[in-house]
């Protein structure tokens, strides 16, 4: 069998809350529900953790698209840590929008311990989307590429 | 207003109210106007001066001097005062180690400007109505303030005084501004222009940090800049992604912050328009949390410290307009 080698393949970073998305991947593969190996999942304690400058350097190091999930609104493990990480993913997505690049390579989905369904849906659309839109060029760092 | 203003801090040093001015000393030109402590009536005589090349902003000097000996004494434009609120909000400075004097303005230019215009061995300025009146080396010229003023100036958004012990002339009112002209113009466009906009912008950016270190809002003692992993250090300029992230944080973290003052355009050497990043954020504050102007008081909390059950979600970005 051949390989394309030409084949686009994104890198995503999952950001995932402790308490809720991250137990939502558990649980998807407990289900044994398929979503795309090219999703590679990094636990924080709280969608709030979520500095800016971490989605700026995933992309750096070679991420084609970032999603960040968290707790819904309301079910927040430390009560209030998802509002603040809502609006501070807000502008920081629409001030990457302002700077031309992409929108669709940034997003923040709410997902519970108990969506397994929702989270494979959600990466496989979103690895979807990104494949689409092809290779992170506009906010790329050439010393972080390996060829 | 020069000589009532050095009148004024002589009496507050003569009584005892102030044992120090900090105020806009000249420079080896008549342009190059230059932030100074002044600790005596001779030095006030010397070398204090008050014109339309006074574009600093005090504020942020407070920070420091309002932690020494004695109380300091302070000239603030409108613009400033918002942004000494805002450092009075955040216990950055201690108000009551501070005497300010609130100044009119009515926008302030610079040398630069001017050169670019054409004017140049400039000598001395003065306003006339809606024009310049410069003295140069070549006599007198007179340039409309529509052509000579910088963009923070054009589109003013007050000439009142949010702060002061005392006023010296009047006090104007909050100004109906046109200030995000600029942005609702980037936001229009495709965002292959909007990216081809910015990198024509941000590449020029040498990272001298200089709009970093004039932010009044900036004022950590430690900056995630200063880390020598932070990535950001490497002078060439070499990598978009650099830029990009530089100016990306340094907005973000006065997001809500920033009261609009527009020091950061006014000393980059580039000329790159870093306000333009500022009002996106300002500009969305307002749009998605409800208008805000932050240093308009010394109560209301920043926008990023609070949050409304009902928040817009950040897929609104993708709904917007534009493409």
């Amino acid at each position: 069998m051949q390989v394309n080698e030409k084949e686009f393949k994104p890198t995503i970073v999952a950001f995932c809350c402790n308490w809720c998305s991250y137990a939502g991947a558990d649980l998807a593969g407990t289900n044994r529900l398929n979503y795309p190996a090219d999703v590679k999942i990094i636990r924080v304690p709280c969608s709030c953790r979520v500095n800016p400058m971490f989605i700026l350097r995933a992309f750096q190091r070679g991420a084609d698209g970032v999603i960040m999930c968290g707790c819904h609104p309301g079910d927040c493990h430390y009560t209030t840590g998802n509002y603040y990480a809502r609006r501070r993913m807000t502008l920081l997505f629409s001030m990457l929008d302002y700077l031309g690049i992409e929108r669709e390579r940034t997003r923040v989905e709410w997902v519970s311990a108990a969506e397994g369904a929702k989270f494979a849906a959600t990466m496989n659309e979103f690895v979807e989307t990104v494949t689409k839109l092809g290779e992170n060029k506009r906010l790329e760092d050439l010393r972080c590429k390996e060829k | 207003m020069q000589g009532k203003m050095i009148a004024r801090a002589k009496e507050l040093l003569q009584n005892g109210t102030v044992n120090r001015v900090i105020g806009w000393k000249a420079g080896d030109f008549a342009y190059d106007i230059t932030p100074a402590v002044f600790s005596s009536a001779e030095e006030l005589d010397a070398g204090f001066v008050y014109n339309d090349f006074c574009g600093a902003n005090f504020s942020k000097y407070l920070v420091k001097e309002s932690r020494k000996e004695g109380k300091i004494l302070v000239f603030l434009k409108p613009c400033d005062t918002y942004s000494f609120n805002q450092l009075t909000k955040e216990h950055r400075i201690i108000r009551d180690n501070i005497y300010v004097v609130g100044v009119p303005c009515d926008g302030k230019t610079d040398g630069e400007t001017l050169k670019l215009k054409g004017i140049t061995g400039i000598t001395g300025i003065k306003t006339e109505g809606d024009s310049f009146v410069v003295d140069t080396l070549y006599g007198e010229k007179t340039i409309a303030k529509a052509d000579a003023l910088p963009e923070r100036c054009l589109s003013c958004k007050s000439k009142k005084h949010v702060a002061y012990d005392e006023l010296l002339g009047e006090d104007g009112e909050v100004c109906e501004s046109n200030r995000f002209d600029m942005v609702e113009k980037l936001e229009a466009m495709s965002s292959e222009e909007r990216f081809a906009f910015w990198r024509g912008e941000l590449s020029r950016c040498i990272r001298c940090n200089a709009c970093r270190n004039v932010c009044p809002a900036c004022t950590c003692e430690r900056c995630v800049f200063d880390n020598d992993n932070s990535g950001i250090a490497q002078k060439a300029a070499a990598d978009s992604f650099e830029e990009n992230m530089f100016h990306i944080i340094r907005a973000f973290h006065v997001a809500g912050r920033c009261t609009d003052c527009g020091e950061c355009s006014r000393v980059c050497p580039q000329n790159i328009p870093l306000h333009l990043l500022n009002r996106k954020f300002i500009k969305d504050i307002n749009e998605f949390y409800g208008e805000f102007q932050a240093g308009e008081d010394t109560e209301t909390r920043a926008p990023l410290n609070i949050f409304d059950t009902e928040d817009v979600e950040p897929s609104i970005v993708y709904e917007k307009g534009g493409n």
